[in-house]
C-alpha cells in the first residue's frame, strides 16, 4: 500500500505533487509501512557517515551500472537489487542524495525505466535535510529481503539513445543542462569534474542551455510551478524555451545525472508527457564520429546532410 | 590486478596501506577508507592562512586542495576537502599517510597504477579512482618542480 502523500500545498501546484516529498514530512514518515527511504550519491561513502534514520543505500556507479557495459542492470538484476533493499513492487520509494539530488534524481529516472510506480523525491536532498539540522544516522539497517518481480526495462518512454536523438534533431526540442562553457565547447568537462576523455566540445546542434541549477531555489528546492513554467515553457521571445505540452522533448549533459533533475522536473512537475533523458550525453556525443556539434553560444541549426539521413531512414 | 612485483616496487608505507587493504572484503575496505578520511589531518597553519598555495585538484569530483612539499629531500603531502566528500578525503589522507616523509625521487618512483593497487575498483569505481591518480600526478609535478626550482 503507498505511503501518504505529502499534502504541503507548496507540492499541491506542482502537475503531479505525489512525487515529491519536504523534509517536514518525511520526518513525520520514516516509519511508514510500506515507505523505503533510498539516499543515492555521488560520493560512495557520504552515506557510511551519516544517513536518514532507515535510509538504505543504492549507489549509481556500483549498483545501477554494469561493471563492464556502459548501460544498467536488466530486469533480473534490479529485482535483486530492490529485493534485498526490502523494496517490493508496490513500496513507496523516496530518494534524496548529495549534489542537489542529481543522483537521486538519476536513481528515479532508473527507476522509472523499470515502471516502478510510486518513486519521490525529497524536495532539497541531503543538504536540505542536514541545513534544517535533522537527524542523521550510522546504523545501517539491515532490511528482510522481499519478493520484486523481474520486470524488463522500458529503453523507450523515458530514455534516448543517440540514434534516437539524431532522427529527434529538427522535431523537438533538446535541452543541454551543462554548465555553459561546456555548452559553447569551450571546456570539455564540468568545472572541477573528473576529465572523462571528451574529444570534442560544443552541444547538439538545436539544443537550449538551461543548467540544471536554474530549476532550483537557493535551498535547493525545485522552483515553483510558474517559475518553472517561465524558464521552460514561456515563449522564446520572453526568454523561454518554449516547450509545449505537445512537445516531445530530450534532455541531456555529461552522463545523464544532472539531466535527470530537469527530466523529473519537466516530466512530473510541470507535466509535459515525452520527456526522454539521453544517459550517453556529451561523453558519447563527444567522442561520437560523424555526429553534428554546433560550437559557440547558438543553438545551431540541423546539418542538411543530417536531415536528408533522416529523412531517407 | 596487483601482483607482488609491483607492491615491492612501493615504499614501505605505502605498500603497508595496500596490504592493508587487499587483507579485506570489499566492503570492509570501503570502511578503511572511512576510517582513513576521518584521519585526514589539518593543514599547517600557513597554509590555513593561505590556501591559495594548494592546488586544485580537477580530477577530483569535489572540490580539493593539495599540495607536496619538498622540505630538506624530504615530502610531505597535504590536502583539504569537505566533509561531505569523505572518499576525495580518503583518497588525500591515503597519500598523506602514504608519501609524507619519503624522499623526493621514492615520491617521483611511486608507480602511477597507485591507486588502483587498494582493490577499491570494485566497490568504489575506477572513474572516482580517477581522482586519487590525478592527486598524486599532481604531488609528482610539484616534487619536480621545487627539485628544478
Amino acid at each position: 500500500m503507498p505511503a501518504p502523500l505529502d499534502p504541503n500545498p507548496r507540492l499541491a501546484e506542482y502537475a503531479h505533487p505525489e512525487r515529491l516529498v519536504t523534509t517536514a514530512w518525511l520526518a513525520e514518515h520514516l516509519d511508514d509501512p510500506g515507505l523505503v527511504v533510498v539516499e543515492s550519491d555521488e560520493d560512495v561513502l557520504l552515506y557510511e557517515t551519516g544517513h536518514i534514520p532507515g535510509a538504505v543505500k543504492i549507489d549509481w556507479h556500483t549498483d545501477l551500472l554494469l561493471p563492464v557495459e556502459r548501460d544498467y542492470l536488466d530486469g533480473p538484476g534490479f529485482a535483486e537489487l530492490l529485493g534485498s533493499k526490502g523494496i517490493g513492487r508496490d513500496t513507496t520509494i523516496v530518494l534524496y542524495g548529495d549534489k542537489n539530488n542529481w543522483w537521486a534524481a538519476y536513481t528515479a529516472w532508473v527507476f522509472t525505466l523499470f515502471g516502478h510506480e510510486d518513486v519521490r523525491l525529497l524536495d532539497g536532498g541531503r543538504n536540505l535535510w542536514v541545513a534544517e539540522g535533522r537527524e542523521l544516522v550510522t546504523d545501517v539497517p539491515t532490511p528482510t529481503p522481499v519478493e520484486y518481480p523481474a520486470v524488463d526495462r522500458d529503453d523507450t518512454t523515458f530514455r534516448a539513445f543517440k540514434e534516437d536523438v539524431l532522427a529527434h534533431l529538427g522535431r523537438g526540442p533538446l535541452v543541454d543542462i551543462r554548465s555553459p562553457q561546456e555548452y559553447t565547447g569551450e571546456r570539455l568537462h564540468i568545472p572541477d569534474y573528473p576529465e572523462e576523455g571528451v574529444l570534442r566540445g560544443g552541444h547538439i546542434p538545436t539544443a537550449r542551455n538551461v543548467p540544471w541549477a536554474t530549476a532550483v531555489s537557493e535551498d535547493g528546492t525545485y522552483k515553483p510551478r510558474a517559475e518553472l513554467e517561465a524558464i521552460y515553457c514561456s515563449d522564446p521571445s520572453a526568454g523561454g524555451l518554449g516547450i509545449t505540452a505537445d512537445d516531445s522533448v530530450i534532455t541531456y549533459c555529461r552522463i545523464g545525472e544532472r539531466s535527470s533533475h530537469t527530466w523529473f522536473a519537466l516530466r512530473f512537475l510541470l507535466g509535459i508527457p515525452d520527456v526522454r533523458n539521453y544517459d550517453g550525453s556529451w561523453t558519447e556525443w563527444g567522442n561520437a564520429v560523424r555526429v553534428p556539434i554546433a560550437a559557440g553560444d547558438e543553438p545551431g541549426e540541423v546539418p542538411a546532410s543530417v536531415a536528408a539521413r533522416a529523412a531517407a531512414a | 590486478m596487483t601482483d607482488a612485483a609491483t607492491t615491492e616496487r612501493l615504499p614501505a608505507q605505502l605498500a603497508e596501506i595496500v596490504d592493508d587493504f587487499l587483507a579485506l572484503s570489499e566492503p570492509e575496505r570501503l570502511q578503511l577508507l572511512l576510517e582513513f578520511s576521518r584521519e585526514l589531518p589539518d593543514l599547517p597553519a600557513r597554509y590555513e592562512a593561505a590556501p591559495g598555495l594548494l592546488e586544485r585538484v580537477e580530477e577530483c569530483q569535489s572540490p580539493v586542495r593539495a599540495f607536496a612539499e619538498v622540505d630538506d629531500g624530504v615530502v610531505h603531502f597535504y590536502a583539504t576537502a569537505p566533509q561531505e566528500a569523505p572518499t576525495t578525503r580518503g583518497f588525500a589522507s591515503i597519500l598523506a599517510q602514504g608519501l609524507s616523509g619519503l624522499t623526493a625521487q621514492q615520491v617521483l618512483d611511486v608507480p602511477e597504477e597507485f591507486p588502483l593497487m587498494l582493490g577499491l575498483t570494485r566497490a568504489v569505481s575506477a572513474l572516482r579512482l580517477n581522482g586519487m591518480a590525478g592527486m598524486l600526478t599532481r604531488a609528482k609535478r610539484q616534487v619536480r618542480e621545487q627539485l628544478a626550482a
